[in-house]
């Protein structure tokens, strides 16, 4: 359980903090792509007998590159995404089929089983996370610069393509680890929700920042103590705590806007 | 004699130059054979159908395109990417109804959004801001979303934006495309006012002419391939903008000295 906490407590602080530019990007698809790729990773990692984490790490990471090299305007083009995300969810499949170990593995892929997790993977995840932490800290305004006003930032000299791969890699490594957490089917309640929920409350980025890893990091934590005495899983935990807040958030603001009107 | 040609040279001082120039790329040409020099404190309209190659000429000042032959020089350099000395508002922005973001923090980041990891100087900015906000009359506006915003308003936002470097050029790319007659007047003048003020050169691309003819010094009409460069009333005539479409053109003016170019082909004003 304690390496439950540790992992989750990281994952939730670099999946709030990516899952910032992932909002503000509108690059929400895409986050949920890369998770998809990871699986086949993550599926073939386990049939070679290696930590899904790695499976994750490297799959992940390639196609954000690839997805960041296309350009931009591949990155939302649905149709082409979704054509190879359904691809690489078969291949994971394929790979899960081929598996003659323990079936939980695909289980724990898609749905995610953070109490299960190893030291070995907690410190994985702890150098994944350390990685994001420090690129943030010298991308970060940059980084938002360039998301809020894309042709002023290019007319002031920042370099574009490489701020774009540089994000698309952060996605790759928060959703390699998040995966542990909430698996590849719910990456969006600790990569999208907690971050839309924050941007909806706070006008100033760094606010909106510290929140999304907030409403993450709590939710993460609620979730892991509820499972420790219920027991479902913990991903499901986590997602409807989310879920639930977002709902909240978006009620109390659809209210105040009436109120407003009248 | 003496003390009027005084007055006005004493502010002549090109910042803009170019010759011959030929913009595009060598397999399409977008336009040839320009030549023009605008100077300190000037109001330049650059005008002409969609596709003619307007932005074509904001992306060769801002170092983002090379021009397939001839020379451009601005501040006496050839144009680099990045220069502080230009303030650009481009066409598109990506701002929307999700867009919670304050203005304050927009034009913050036009400040020090360059700037990688930890900087003090990223704290001034604040001020600097909102010194910005200021000049183009919105500082009410600091602290609402950019989605609560109004084209107007948004507008005056990206132009602070453009200001909070202090430059000598300003690049606006169609800013009156979206607004009502009442905002087009508001923002014309207040970027009149600004070039008056700071002593600033600011070239305005626009569809119709007729809102800024009243405070315009020089004008570019692109049209067909070519550039006519000069004062509005030498090039807004039918000779000339004859010569530039290959095709008979009439301006009328009306009584109040607003200009209808007639007998074109193209889409004046269209979206």
């Amino acid at each position: 359980m304690q390496h439950a906490f540790e992992a989750g407590t990281l994952v939730a602080i670099v999946a709030g903090i990516v899952g910032y530019f992932v909002v503000l990007r509108r690059s929400a698809f895409a986050a949920h792509s890369l998770s998809h790729i990871g699986f086949a990773g993550a599926a073939g990692a386990v049939l070679v007998g290696v930590s899904p984490v790695v499976g994750l790490l490297l799959f992940t990471s390639v196609g954000g590159i690839g997805m960041s090299v296309l350009g931009v305007r591949a990155a939302n083009r649905d149709v082409q995404i979704g054509t190879v995300l359904s691809f690489m969810l078969g291949l994971g499949v394929l790979f899960i089929s081929l598996y003659t170990g323990y079936a939980t593995e695909a289980y724990s892929i898609l749905f995610g089983e953070i109490l299960g997790i190893s030291e070995m993977d907690v410190r994985v995840t702890a150098v994944a996370s350390i990685v994001i932490l420090c690129v943030v800290v010298v991308v970060f305004r940059p980084l938002l610069f360039a998301s809020l006003d894309e042709d002023v930032a290019e007319a002031k000299g920042l370099p574009m393509h490489m701020l774009g791969i540089v994000f698309m890699l952060l996605v790759a490594l928060a959703t390699s680890v998040a995966v542990q957490v909430v698996g590849v089917l719910l990456i969006f309640s600790l990569m999208v929700t907690p971050a839309a929920i924050a941007q909806r409350l706070a006008k100033r980025p760094w606010r909106a920042l510290v929140l999304s890893v907030i409403i993450a990091l709590g939710s993460t934590w609620l979730g892991l103590t509820v499972a420790f005495y219920e027991p479902y899983p913990v991903s499901f935990f986590i997602t409807s705590i989310v879920f639930i807040l977002y709902l909240l958030v978006r009620l109390s603001q659809a209210r105040i806007k009436t109120v407003h009107s009248h | 004699m003496q003390t009027g040609s005084m007055a006005v040279s004493a502010s002549i001082e090109p910042v803009v130059t170019a010759q011959n120039l030929v913009a595009g790329y060598p397999n399409k040409i977008v336009w040839r054979d320009a030549s023009f020099s605008f100077n300190r404190g000037e109001l330049v309209a650059v005008i002409g159908p969609n596709g003619a190659g307007k932005t074509t000429l904001f992306r060769l000042l801002l170092g983002l395109q090379q021009p397939v032959s001839g020379t451009i020089r601005i501040f006496n350099e050839p144009p680099r990417r990045g220069n502080s000395r230009i303030g650009y508002v481009p066409q598109r922005h990506v701002i929307d109804s999700e867009t919670n973001i304050e203005s304050l923090e927009l034009v913050h980041l036009a400040f020090c959004g360059h700037l990688w990891g930890f900087h003090v100087s990223a704290k001034f900015g604040r001020k600097t801001a909102l010194v910005a906000l200021d000049a183009v009359g919105a500082t009410e506006l600091a602290h609402q979303p950019l989605s609560a915003l109004s084209g107007g308003e948004l507008q005056r936002i990206f132009l602070a934006e453009a200001l909070v470097s202090n430059p000598d050029l300003l690049l606006l790319d169609e800013p009156l495309s979206s607004l009502d007659i009442r905002r087009t007047s508001e923002l014309v003048q207040l970027v009149d006012k600004l070039v008056r003020s700071r002593n600033v050169t600011a070239l305005l691309v626009a569809h119709d002419i007729n809102p800024l003819l009243p405070y315009l010094d020089k004008v570019v009409y692109m049209a067909n391939g070519k550039v006519a460069t000069g004062k509005p009333k030498d090039v807004l005539t039918s000779d000339r903008l004859s010569a530039l479409y290959d095709t008979q053109v009439e301006v009328i003016r009306d009584s109040r000295g607003n200009i209808a170019i007639i007998g074109v082909e193209v889409h004046h004003g269209d979206e």
